[in-house]
């Protein structure tokens, strides 16, 4: 009988053994590629031709960043750190606190008023919720040079107003986790329906809203597929990250291969630090939004 | 006994407020959704000429799908099965492998036998890559998988003895390889996290039970966790078809320079090339956009169908059950006699 116990005990344990060597190995494949990619934007150029790859960080890469600030003056090369900064950083900002506050806003319409098109309404945002920008993207270019709207930055913040997706996450949570009584409460006290909204229920939603809120700055941060349609000129003053990234790939005169690594590093680096403080956060936010229903 | 305050708010109609509060959000989902959506449709029937301006009807579509007498005609035609061929192999490539690993994950992490320890780190560092901007990933391993200028695979690869450096980026298959990797490593932390969640979602009794009957790991999979988890599964694969036809980013950068490579054009950068690349060519654009759009409706709609269906399967499954209950209960009501 002890036999039998042992030897599962001990087949259980080769198996954990088994299962942590291949999770160890994932995470190696996972970390590596971005590893190498912060220790070469510590690295001069010739260092990284002449000696190839390695895991130790150099002290290259304040260098880089200097480097890659004097890019434009130099050459034919539209690259800003500084504007690429501050224009997807404007951007991703404005777009996410639309998206969380108009988001919250359909969603409490949907769930505490009992109006007639409140079926309807939901049932068409869940409808869309998988219709893909490319599917849209040729008349939407389209239609937003009609209205003269290319190269500005309105195409790119004010559709965050209307985010299918996000109105469901809010709806269900608010439907689990918000007291309506509270809205009547409310309105015996003499609040006003938007007042009740902005003070009482948007405080409450507070961790539907810090979820959300992060993913939409990430999606929003990444995004590069809207900006290079909508900004047909080209003029890299108003380049977002991403953009800024492209620009330095597809220039064969910039031959800096530390500059390179740098300015790709400059590109993910708000997210690298948004993830390390707020990871638990976001893993188990993908993880609500898998069991949908 | 409810106050006089109550009633009175009771009989307010507040359903107007209704109404203000989702406006916002279909104005909005009007102008930048719906009307581009309508637009692109017109589009789709014009003229590829220098203005958009003459109506052809449903020319685009026939070029696209069924080809055309004249060499350029045919070229659409031509293009179109290609990057729809290059798009299947790009999501299969990924999907698959993707899939059964983040399964496999999903499993041991819920496995309260198996002794893991650092679940949390582990799941926080698989899902990092997807967090990662998709533009910088593909310059990333552009730079990785370098062949000119001493790319660190390339040489890593020479130092194990390898004499040729490998094309990873004009290569066919090499290219491919690399995307799909790419895509493997940016979505299986994602996935995986999705099935740990469906699979917590699974009444523990049944894997008690089974532990009690002695079922070893691989029943307990094949025929408990595989089959329930059955919907999770196929919805992760539509909604990642779905992202699969969308693939932009990676495939439109993972180039060298200025040149394009045939093997990894998907039928996103097809739209965006024909759009703005070749900035005569906004009617196959819009055409191809509609039949994306179309082939995305038919998936939505499964995926739908499937989201809608376990709480119709549930209750009649519950009526059934309480049929079957009454059934037996007249039986042995009747049976003493």
């Amino acid at each position: 009988m002890n036999n039998v116990k042992d030897s599962y005990a001990a087949r259980t344990m080769a198996k954990s053994v088994g299962v942590m060597v291949v999770l160890v190995i994932l995470t190696i494949i996972c970390i590596l590629p971005i590893w190498i990619l912060f220790v070469n934007a510590t690295r001069a150029s010739q260092v990284i031709t002449n000696d190839g790859l390695t895991l130790i960080p150099s002290n290259y890469f304040i260098k880089n960043i200097q480097e890659t600030v004097h890019l434009n003056d130099i050459g034919k090369i539209s690259y800003s750190a500084l504007i690429g900064y501050k224009n997807s950083f404007l951007i991703t900002i404005c777009a996410t606190f639309l998206t969380v506050f108009f988001s919250c806003m359909t969603a409490y319409g949907l769930v505490i008023y009992d109006f007639r098109m409140s079926g309807p309404a939901y049932t068409f945002i869940l409808a869309v919720m998988m219709v893909p920008v490319q599917v849209t993207s040729v008349g939407f270019v389209k239609f937003m040079g009609d209205l003269h709207l290319t190269d500005t930055y309105w195409p790119l913040i004010l559709p965050a107003i209307a985010a299918p997706a996000v109105v469901f996450y809010m709806r269900q949570y608010m439907k689990s986790a918000f007291p309506a009584d509270i809205v009547e409460a409310a309105r015996i006290d003499g609040s006003g329906e938007f007042s009740t909204f902005i003070t009482i229920s948007l405080p409450m939603m507070k961790p539907a809203i810090g979820v959300q809120a992060i993913f939409a700055f990430i999606a929003n941060w990444n995004n590069f597929y809207t900006p290079s349609m909508i900004l047909i000129s080209r003029n890299f003053k108003q380049y977002t990250m991403p953009m800024m990234v492209q620009s330095i790939l597809s220039n064969d005169k910039l031959s800096d291969l530390g500059v390179r690594y740098t300015a790709i590093v400059l590109s993910i680096l708000p997210i690298i630090v948004i993830y390390c403080f707020l990871s638990r956060l976001i893993v188990d936010g993908v993880a609500e939004g898998g069991v949908k229903e | 006994m409810k106050s006089s305050a109550q009633n009175r708010i009771r009989s307010i109609s507040y359903a107007k407020y209704g109404y203000y509060f989702i406006l916002p959000f279909f104005i909005v989902y009007f102008i930048f959704q719906l009307v581009p959506l309508l637009n692109t449709f017109r589009l789709s029937v014009y003229g590829n000429g220098k203005t958009t301006e003459d109506f052809v009807g449903l020319q685009n579509f026939i070029t696209l799908i069924a080809g055309g007498d004249s060499l350029p005609l045919q070229a659409q035609h031509d293009n179109l099965i290609r990057v729809l061929g290059n798009t299947l192999i790009l999501w299969f490539g990924n999907f698959i492998p993707q899939l059964a690993l983040s399964l496999l994950l999903a499993v041991w992490f819920t496995d309260l036998n198996l002794k893991i320890k650092g679940k949390t780190f582990f799941k926080i560092v698989m899902y990092l890559p997807n967090i990662v901007t998709a533009a910088s990933v593909a310059a990333l391993f552009l730079m990785l998988f370098s062949k000119t200028e001493y790319g660190p695979i390339n040489s890593w690869l020479m130092d194990m003895g390898l004499k040729e450096p490998i094309d990873f980026i004009k290569g066919k298959w090499q290219s491919r390889g690399v995307i799909m990797f790419a895509q493997t490593w940016m979505w299986f932390g994602n996935t995986m996290i999705m099935l740990m969640a469906a699979i917590m979602g699974i009444s523990p009794s049944l894997f008690e039970a089974a532990d009690i009957d002695g079922a070893n790991s691989r029943q307990v999979f094949t025929k408990i966790t595989l089959p329930l988890l059955r919907p999770m599964v196929i919805y992760t694969m539509i909604t990642s078809m779905i992202g699969g036809l969308q693939m932009w980013d990676l495939p439109y950068l993972y180039k060298q320079g200025q040149s394009w490579n045939r093997a990894t054009e998907t039928i996103a950068v097809f739209i965006y090339n024909h759009f703005h690349v070749i900035p005569q060519n906004y009617g196959y654009s819009a055409a191809t956009s509609v039949i994306l759009f179309f082939i995305t409706s038919i998936l939505g709609s499964f995926c739908f169908a499937m989201n809608a269906d376990p709480e119709a399967k549930k209750k009649k499954a519950l009526i059934k059950e309480a049929k079957r209950q009454a059934k037996l209960q007249n039986k042995s009501a009747f049976g003493g006699f």
